[in-house]
C-alpha cells in the first residue's frame, strides 16, 4: 500500500530511532512510504498559541504538497508523531467545515505558488495504518521471532486517540489498537489504566514540577503492572518518559528504570530485525536487559552524530559575520 | 410603559448584549462553533485536566468569568498557560465545548493584550513565540536553539541545570547542533506573512 509521508520535525533527530524502525519495518509490511518533498514543522502546539492563521497555514502548506505531490485521487497520508497527525488532521477538518477560512489560507498559500482543496488529503497516524489498513493478520503472518515473556504498557497519549480529528473507532479513552498489535507480536500485554493519559507535552519546560508529577504517574502506573518497558507512539512521550526519568526519580527519590521505545523499535524485534537497524541504543534508560530477556544482541554502542552536509550554522553566528 | 429614557438605563440595546460581550469575543476568536454559551457548569472539565491542581481557576470556573465578561480576571489567570493540549475535557464534555480551542484563543488574546504579563506563568508566550520565530527563519523547528534561547532569556542561572540533560541528548545524536532550513523558505516566508496578515488581530 502506498502512502504520502510526513515525517515531522522530531523525526529527523530527537526521534531518529522512530524513523529508523519505521524504515525497517516498512518493507516487511508491505507498506510504501514516499516522503513529501521540502515539507515543513507542523507547528506543534505553540504556532496556534501565538497565531492561529499562521498554525492553519503551516499545516496548509503539507497538505497542499502532498496533495500536489501524490495527485491520483485522495491522497493518504501518514505521520508517525502525534502531534503532526492532529495537526494535520485539525486542519483539514476546520478548511472543509469553514469555508471563508479555506479561501484565506488559499490566498496565502497562492503565494508560494499553492493551493489546497479541503478534504483532498486524508491524514493518519501510523498506529491506525498499520492496525486498520494492513489488518492484524497480515503482521501476524510477518512475526518470526514472538516478544514471549516481554511485559510491555501500551501508552497511547492523548492526541491520536482524541476522537474529534479521528475516524478511528477506537475509544478515546481507553484504546485498544496498540494492545492488539503488541499482542499479535507475541508480547505480553499489561493493563494500564492510564493508557491514554497525558506525559505533560512541553510543561517540562514551562513548569517543570507539573511536568514530573504527570510523568510520575506513568511510570508508577507502569512500575505496578511490573512492565519490562513502556511503549508508545509519539515523539514527545518517548523524550518525556525517557530522558526525564532520571529527573522524576531525584524530584519523587524513586527509582524508576522503565525503558522507553516505539512500537515500530518492539514489532521489528518480532520480526527478527537487529536492535541496530531498530535504533536501539539511542534511549536514555538503556533497553539492554530487556534485549538480553528475548535473547537478543544488544548494538554495542551509541551511534556517533553524524553531522548533516545541508546544515547551517547557528543563527548567531550567521547574523555576525 | 416605560419611559425611553430609563429603559435605556436598565436595559441595552440589544445588539450590545448580543454581540459586545467579551463572550462573544472568545467565540469569534476561535475557528468553529465553540459551544461556550452551552456550559452548564458541571465540572467535568476540571475534574478530567492533568494539571488542574497547578491551574488558579479550573477551565468551569473560567467559563463562568468569561461569561460575567471580567476580561482582566481571566487573561491573567494561568489557566491556559497549565493546559498541556490534551483534549480529555473537550472529548468528555456533556455539552460539547471545544475547551482546548478555547484555551488557544484565551492565550493569543493573553498575549495581544499583554495581560500574560500578571499571570504566575508570565515566561510561558515568551517559548511559544519564540519556537514560532525558529520555524518562521528555518521551515522547522530547531529544538537546541529553542531550549538555550528561551532559558537563558528567562532563567540563565537555572539554564546551567539543563546543560547535562542537553549532553546526554547530544551524546546519543538526539539533538542539531545546528538548524536546517527547507528548500522553499522564500515562499514558505511569503505564505506565512500573507497568512498572519490576513489573521487579523486573534
Amino acid at each position: 500500500m502506498k502512502y504520502s509521508y510526513y515525517p515531522g520535525c522530531s523525526l529527523e533527530r530527537n526521534a531518529q530511532s522512530y524513523h529508523e524502525s519505521i524504515m525497517a519495518i516498512a518493507p516487511q509490511l508491505g507498506l510504501s512510504l514516499a516522503e513529501i518533498d521540502d515539507w515543513n514543522c507542523c507547528g506543534a502546539t505553540e504556532v496556534i498559541t501565538v497565531d492561529k492563521m499562521a498554525a492553519f497555514a503551516l499545516a496548509g502548506r503539507n497538505l497542499a504538497l502532498a496533495a500536489k505531490q501524490f495527485a491520483n485521487g485522495r491522497v493518504e497520508l501518514v505521520a508517525p508523531c502525534s502531534a503532526c497527525y492532529l495537526n494535520l488532521r485539525k486542519t483539514d477538518k476546520v478548511l472543509m467545515e469553514t469555508s471563508d477560512l479555506s479561501e484565506k489560507i488559499n490566498t496565502a498559500l497562492a503565494e508560494g505558488n499553492l493551493s489546497y482543496t479541503p478534504g483532498s488529503v486524508r491524514a493518519r497516524h501510523l498506529l491506525q495504518v498499520i492496525s486498520d489498513d494492513l489488518g492484524l493478520e497480515q503482521v501476524a503472518e510477518i512475526v518470526t521471532q514472538p516478544l514471549a515473556g516481554l511485559r510491555i504498557a501500551p501508552y497511547y497519549g492523548c492526541m491520536v486517540v482524541r476522537p474529534e480529528f479521528s475516524d478511528s473507532e477506537d475509544n478515546p479513552e481507553y484504546p485498544v489498537a496498540l494492545d492488539n498489535l503488541l499482542a499479535v507480536v507475541g508480547a505480553e500485554v499489561v493493563d494500564f489504566p492510564v493508557k491514554a493519559h497525558c506525559c505533560g507535552g512541553h510543561m517540562t519546560q514551562i513548569s517543570e514540577p507539573t511536568a514530573l508529577e504527570m510523568i510520575r504517574r506513568l511510570l508508577k502506573n507502569a512500575s505496578d503492572y511490573q512492565s519490562d518497558a513502556i511503549v508508545t507512539l509519539c515523539p514527545m512521550c518517548q523524550l518525556n518518559l525517557d530522558a526525564f526519568q532520571q529527573s522524576v526519580n531525584r524530584h519523587f527519590g524513586t527509582e524508576y528504570n522503565i525503558p522507553v521505545l516505539y512500537f515500530t523499535q518492539v514489532m521489528g524485534l518480532a520480526f527478527g530485525i537487529s536492535p541496530e537497524e531498530l535504533g536501539f541504543g539511542s534511549e536514555f534508560v538503556s533497553a539492554k536487559p530487556l534485549l538480553k530477556k528475548i535473547g537478543k544482541k544488544p548494538p554495542k554502542k551509541p551511534k556517533a552524530k553524524k553531522r548533516k552536509k545541508e546544515a547551517l550554522p547557528m543563527p548567531g553566528t550567521l547574523e555576525r559575520r | 410603559m416605560i419611559a425611553p429614557e430609563v429603559q435605556e438605563k436598565t436595559a441595552p440595546p440589544e445588539w450590545d448584549i448580543k454581540t459586545h460581550t467579551f463572550l462573544n469575543e472568545v467565540e469569534e476568536a476561535t475557528v468553529g462553533e465553540t459551544n461556550l454559551r452551552n456550559c452548564i457548569q458541571c465540572g467535568t472539565c476540571g475534574g478530567s485536566c492533568p494539571s488542574a491542581s497547578d491551574m488558579e481557576f479550573t477551565p468551569r470556573q473560567l467559563f463562568r468569568l468569561i461569561a460575567s465578561g471580567d476580561k482582566a480576571t481571566v487573561l491573567s489567570a494561568n489557566t491556559f498557560w497549565y493546559c498541556v493540549s490534551c483534549y480529555f475535557c473537550t472529548v468528555r464534555c456533556p455539552q460539547e465545548i471545544h475547551i482546548t480551542d478555547i484555551m488557544y484563543t484565551l492565550k493569543r488574546m493573553a498575549i495581544r493584550e499583554g495581560f500574560f504579563e500578571e499571570s504566575s506563568a508570565s515566561e510561558a508566550p515568551d517559548f511559544s513565540e519564540t519556537f514560532l520565530d525558529f520555524v518562521e527563519n528555518y521551515g522547522r523547528s530547531f529544538e537546541l536553539g529553542l531550549a538555550t534561547r528561551y532559558h537563558l532569556r528567562h532563567h540563565p542561572l537555572g539554564a546551567m541545570k539543563l546543560a547535562p540533560m542537553g549532553l546526554g541528548l547530544l551524546r546519543r545524536g538526539r539533538i542539531d547542533l545546528t538548524p536546517h532550513r527547507i528548500d522553499g523558505i522564500k515562499g514558505f516566508k511569503s505564505i506565512l506573512r500573507k497568512a498572519r496578515e490576513l489573521g487579523g488581530t486573534v
